[in-house]
């Protein structure tokens, strides 16, 4: 008789075969195919294919004037977000590189707080502050700044005001980062070649932090491109965005391979910012020397 | 290799006085009372341990650290209060420190830019800066792209291009290789004797700071251990710090035992009795004191059993270890008293036969004996 072959387990066999990391990833990789991959194909086909390939729902996306307005609303809310972020957020940053490093965890730490609420609460929350009987409306009325309450709200000011406020943080993370990356030896050589410290910052600190700025920046305006929640609450009709615009076509009209080619149009865009902003993070250095 | 004529014109040294110097970073001084006055167009390296303040005293010097107490006087100007952008001196940082998105020329036509010269003049400043460190052909690059000298000519050319009286130097050599550094050694000299610049240096190898300056500063704990050309430092420590820390050091301790004019008798610990003389005419000669005496280990020579001369010390010894260092050899030996000292002596065919094992009588002159107080 044969010695008897060790049998193993039909799990055990399949890692002998494959190894364990292929096993270990097989299911969130079959999970992501079901819940993500076959869900973006019927979006991609369901915009193309109804049931008869058309592109009828992208020629209306950029010929009816309604939907190129929120494409410009999109861009234009996104832009100035991303810019009034870079430009906080540079202020920031700044100072969270340039204090104590106890102190730096403590601003960090700030900085990261209000991620702990929800998106939700926290555009209520601005809600309650922006209305017309709200916070800063009742504070500058009893000041006796203003006479009638300011429309802060359903408007394009409230939007951005309270995005930005959002987001934020993710220019200041980048920034920090590439402030601290600079070498500190280069402002004391700088002073010592006779640059004061504005000359220095401007020829130095600013030219070397620009990578974080840019990605923090595009970071944002990726991010601002698919706002779904402020312009719903904060913004008024005006204010729609792309995002608010295909929720309206999936529960309202239910033109569905139309908001489909409109999520593929916000697809496109934003994996093309990606590809530039991974360009801009990886090229740091040549990018630099261009600058 | 030479470097370049420089102009007459260019010899813009100032003179340098340092002032009872100190720094205290929460409480503790990292340098204490420090003063030298440096001539114009001297070149002083601050030679010492990490630690020893020496880089701090040149960042005071530089405006980078402000001092605690003192003065410091460049060309008579008291610029201890002065910020560092208004002083003037140009300064070779230990890393470089040359700007990482500015090529070879943006990088040495800053300080111009800074002192807003007009672009023509900026352009033959930077010209004339390269082509005297030798970097003319490297204007376009950036400073990724240069080896770590081609850096550190750059941040030279950088440091003398707006022709400061003063020149500062923090471990210039750090970070080259060996081959590289006394090359540099060589050419930095030759360019600072040439543009007559004023030069503070700093170091921890004193190898770097016996060849490169007029005058060395020997620093420890914060403060100025001795200071003196080369040639005094090593023949004449103020103390054993100076003594072990500049050159290599046979020490012994002990007491003196009586004093004979210019020599006097030494008793170590051990009960060795040896000759020797005092370090510096300032040492104290009365019998008891306990003292330290020095033999530097290429003074030592092996002699036959008769073999020693007229004012020589003769040792018999055991040799413990013997290496072979291409053109010296060096030496571990025990003298018979139990002491233990390094020999050095160039490469022969007697000294080739010397094994560990071997008995041998070494000798050394009575003057090469330096009494330490």
């Amino acid at each position: 008789m044969n010695v008897a072959t060790p049998a193993f387990s039909p799990i055990e066999s399949l890692i002998r075969r494959y190894g364990l990391s292929s096993c270990l990833l097989a299911p969130p990789l079959f999970f992501l195919a079901i819940i993500f991959l076959f869900p973006l194909g019927n979006v991609i086909w369901g915009s193309f294919f109804v049931p008869d390939f058309t592109l009828v729902h992208y020629q209306r996306m950029f010929s009816e004037p309604l939907y190129t307005r929120v494409l410009w609303t999109t861009l234009r809310i996104a832009l100035l977000t991303s810019f009034a972020c870079v430009v906080l957020g540079y202020c920031a940053a700044y100072l969270i590189a340039t204090v104590s490093e106890a102190t730096r965890d403590v601003l960090m730490f700030l900085v990261i707080v209000p991620f702990f609420l929800s998106t939700l609460i926290r555009n209520y929350i601005w809600m309650a502050l922006l209305q017309r009987t709200g916070v800063v409306n009742g504070l500058l009325i009893d000041g006796g700044l203003i006479s009638g309450p300011l429309p802060l709200m359903y408007n394009e000011t409230g939007v951005v005001v309270v995005m930005v406020n959002m987001l934020l943080p993710y220019t200041i993370f980048p920034i920090v980062a590439s402030l601290m990356a600079i070498p500190r030896d280069l402002n004391a050589a700088s002073a010592s070649l006779g640059g004061n410290s504005l000359r220095t910052f401007l020829r130095v600190t600013l030219p070397l932090s620009l990578p974080g700025v840019f990605a923090g920046g595009l970071l944002v305006f990726i991010v601002s491109l698919g706002f779904f929640i402020t312009p719903a609450l904060v913004g008024g009709p005006r204010q729609m965005m792309i995002s608010n615009l295909i929720d309206f076509n999936v529960r309202q009209v239910l033109n569905w391979p139309f908001a489909f080619a409109l999520a593929n149009a916000l697809l496109i865009g934003t994996l093309a910012l990606y590809f530039l902003y991974s360009r801009a993070v990886e090229s740091r250095m040549p990018r630099q020397a261009i600058l | 290799m030479s470097v370049p004529n420089a102009s007459d014109a260019e010899r813009t040294g100032s003179s340098v006085v340092v002032e009872s110097l100190s720094k205290a970073f929460g409480g503790v001084r990292v340098v204490d009372g420090v003063s030298f006055v440096l001539e114009p167009g001297q070149l002083l390296t601050l030679l010492g341990p990490s630690g020893s303040g020496k880089t701090t005293t040149m960042r005071m010097v530089a405006g980078l650290e402000e001092p605690t107490e003192g003065r410091i006087l460049v060309g008579g100007e008291d610029v201890t209060r002065k910020a560092a952008h208004r002083r003037n001196i140009g300064m070779v940082f230990q890393q470089y420190a040359l700007f990482p998105h500015l090529n070879v020329f943006q990088n040495v036509a800053y300080p111009l830019e800074m002192r807003r010269l007009p672009r023509i003049k900026i352009r033959e400043m930077v010209t004339e800066a390269l082509r005297l460190v030798r970097m003319s052909d490297f204007e376009m690059r950036h400073p990724r792209q240069l080896s770590g000298g081609q850096q550190q000519r750059v941040a030279l050319a950088r440091a003398i291009v707006f022709r400061p009286p003063v020149l500062l130097m923090d471990e210039p050599m750090g970070a080259l290789d060996k081959r590289l550094r006394e090359l540099m050694q060589v050419e930095i000299r030759q360019l600072q004797q040439q543009l007559g610049i004023t030069t503070i240096s700093v170091t921890h190898d004193q190898v770097e700071a016996l060849v490169m300056s007029d005058l060395v500063a020997v620093m420890d704990g914060g403060r100025l251990q001795q200071i003196g050309t080369p040639a005094d430092l090593y023949r004449r420590p103020a103390n054993r710090f100076v003594a072990d820390f500049v050159g290599e050091s046979n020490i012994l301790d002990g007491a003196l035992a009586s004093t004979n004019g210019e020599t006097a008798l030494f008793r170590s610990c051990s009960g060795l009795e040896l000759r020797c003389r005092p370090a510096r005419s300032d040492v104290s000669l009365s019998a008891g004191h306990s003292a330290q005496v020095v033999v530097r280990p290429e003074s030592i020579r092996f002699v036959g059993p008769e073999g020693a001369q007229l004012e020589e010390t003769i040792v018999r010894s055991r040799v413990l270890h013997s290496l072979y260092v291409g053109d010296m050899m060096r030496f571990r030996i025990r003298l018979e008293s139990g002491d233990e000292m390094s020999v050095k002596s160039l490469m022969s065919a007697e000294a080739g036969r010397i094994r560990a094992g071997d008995d041998v009588s070494i000798a050394w002159r009575h003057e090469d004996c330096l009494l330490l107080p």
